[in-house]
């Protein structure tokens, strides 16, 4: 049938046509232009990239593996990791519900004030977390504005977990949200109107069809935004006010231990936030492969 | 189903998409709307299913007003242009979709499911293509899925938006056809939407050709090329170049017909 046509002539992978261009000399770049380009990109990765991984892992292990173990035991440390962990699974639970909200509202519907609200969204990348963190000590600090109230009624927020909650979360609202909204917008409202015309409600449209379309994109701003939760050092840093043991985040647990010279310490707390960065680089990538592979034609049936 | 618009305007800021129009569909015909692009033929056919509302006017299903019905409840199929297919579900599922929303009372039967797909499947004569999924098909197999899809949950209108308009030139004038031939079979009242006269004068019962937002004449096929009401639509039909008789003669054989000066393009 004739159908078939079009199907094929959309179907050629990017990548031979990348190899193609190379291969024909009327499209060819001299060799030393293409060696330099080479040349500086792998230099400066290695320079910056590598060394830097490198070096906090030999810094952690330097005095050898029971230095690193205790100092990743130690009451101290555990109770980093556990704030750590603990304000990730709150802030990013929160940031996929307003992320994906906002990227659907932005998305699907036509509103006042649409412009403005993307601009919003994107604050938290635009402001230093310095500031981020000062604005809630400003909110709920001693000399704040619901300062006198909050300690009349014994409520602890700014040097207490809850400040650290919601600064992470102010840090990494945009993740999700920015995720999603260039996708969605690409993928249009058609399908959801057809959902609707076939009688689904807006909940079944959101279940069936529009969440299953953004699933990757979606997993991959979770990955980004649990990266930078558990990451996040100035926001933090204002208003956690450092109580070790109570207060420290791992991040938070190594600039303490560096300014107390405890080097073998710093570095081995530092190199369970490097793995972690590893973990998040290998996940993306898968992420991000399968969500190209769910958008090919010709790996469908591979994908499923 | 018997379809009614009355007094329907709708602007986008400054652009008038329509003004006043007022037109009837009656039941069991296949109407063709016809115009140049940005005449207002697609948001008349979006305002009839719901997916838009008329800044004034009223829509009447079955001489009941639709205005305080929801799309959902209006029971219409709707095929859209890019065929809007549900990209992460295969064949089946796309056909089977508007079964599986229904209220746990109206739900079929998983039986019944399988049973009505392989049925829809077979109508649209694609029943070997129920696992793939819409990336892995053609344009022509896509909107007959589409249209298969919008058949499901039988409903008693069906819209069609430009249905061949992202085809190529075969395969379009393949699938009108049968589009034709299918609608004899149903006789399902239907509107769709072209800017192509070729394809309108060919398919449909009766042809309403608009322009700029108003409708500029109503009537069969012949009637439109016999006798064009205004300039735009003589113009529009394209009656210039060629003699009306070879015209009409010539779009109207693809139907099977040997054209008689009484004959009736209503009658197909």
């Amino acid at each position: 049938m004739a159908e078939f046509a079009n199907g094929v002539a959309s179907g050629i992978p990017s990548a031979s046509r990348h190899r193609d261009y190379q291969a024909s000399p009327a499209t060819r770049e001299v060799p030393w232009v293409r060696y330099t380009l080479l040349t500086i990109a792998l230099g400066f990765f290695a320079l910056f990239l590598l060394m830097p991984l490198f070096a906090v892992f030999t810094e952690a292990l330097r005095k050898g593996w029971s230095v690193y173990f205790a100092a990743l035991v130690e009451p101290d440390a555990l109770s980093a990791m556990h704030l750590t962990l603990l304000a990730a699974a709150i802030a990013v639970p929160l940031n996929l519900v307003f992320g994906v909200s906002a990227a659907w509202a932005i998305a699907k519907f036509e509103f006042r004030g649409k412009q403005f609200l993307i601009t919003l969204i994107d604050l938290p990348f635009s402001v230093s977390p310095v500031v981020a963190g000062l604005i809630y000590v400003l909110i709920f600090g001693a000399q704040g504005w619901f300062g006198s109230w909050l300690s009349d009624h014994d409520i602890r927020i700014i040097f207490a977990v809850p400040g650290i909650v919601l600064a992470t979360i102010f840090v990494t609202f945009p993740f999700i949200a920015r995720e999603l909204i260039p996708l969605m917008e690409a993928q249009g409202r058609d399908e959801e109107e057809a959902a609707t015309v076939l009688g689904a409600s807006g909940w079944q449209t959101f279940w069936r069809v529009t969440l299953p379309n953004v699933k990757w994109g979606l997993l991959y701003g979770v990955i980004l935004c649990n990266a930078r939760a558990m990451g996040e050092f100035g926001a933090v840093s204002v208003v956690s006010g450092h109580i070790r043991g109570l207060t420290n985040t791992l991040p938070l647990h190594v600039e303490i231990l560096y300014n107390e010279y405890n080097f073998a310490a710093a570095f081995a707390v530092a190199s369970l936030l490097a793995l972690l960065a590893l973990i998040t680089l290998a996940l993306k990538t898968y992420v991000e492969w399968r969500q190209t592979a769910a958008l090919s034609p010709e790996s469908r049936e591979q994908a499923t | 189903m018997s379809i009614e618009v009355r007094n329907i305007r709708k602007a986008f800021g400054t652009f008038e998409a329509l003004n006043d129009v007022s037109l009837e569909f009656p039941s069991g015909e296949l109407v063709a709307l016809l115009g140049p692009s940005g005449c207002g033929k697609t948001t008349l056919l979006r305002i009839i299913a719901g997916l838009e509302a008329a800044d004034s006017g009223t829509v009447f299903l079955e001489g009941e007003d639709a205005s305080g019905t929801h799309v959902r409840e209006r029971q219409v199929g709707f095929v859209f242009q890019h065929y809007a297919l549900f990209r992460h579900m295969t064949v089946f599922e796309n056909i089977a979709f508007g079964l599986r929303v229904k209220p746990r009372r109206r739900r079929p039967t998983e039986a019944d499911i399988q049973h009505k797909v392989h049925s829809l499947l077979n109508l649209v004569q694609l029943d070997w293509l129920a696992d793939r999924y819409p990336a892995q098909l053609s344009g022509g197999q896509r909107q007959r899925i589409a249209l298969a899809r919008a058949l499901a949950v039988e409903p008693r209108v069906l819209l069609l938006d430009e249905p061949f308009g992202a085809l190529d030139a075969k395969v379009r004038k393949e699938l009108r056809q049968w589009l034709r031939r299918l609608h004899d079979e149903l006789h399902i009242t239907s509107i769709f939407v072209t800017h192509d006269q070729e394809e309108a004068l060919e398919v449909a019962d009766r042809v309403v050709v608009m322009n700029h937002g108003r409708v500029e004449q109503i009537g069969t096929p012949q009637a439109v090329v016999e006798q064009p009401a205004t300039p735009f639509v003589a113009d529009f039909i394209n009656l210039d170049d060629h003699g009306p008789d070879w015209l009409v003669a010539a779009r109207l054989k693809h139907r099977g017909h040997v054209l008689q000066p009484t004959d009736n393009p209503l009658r197909a």
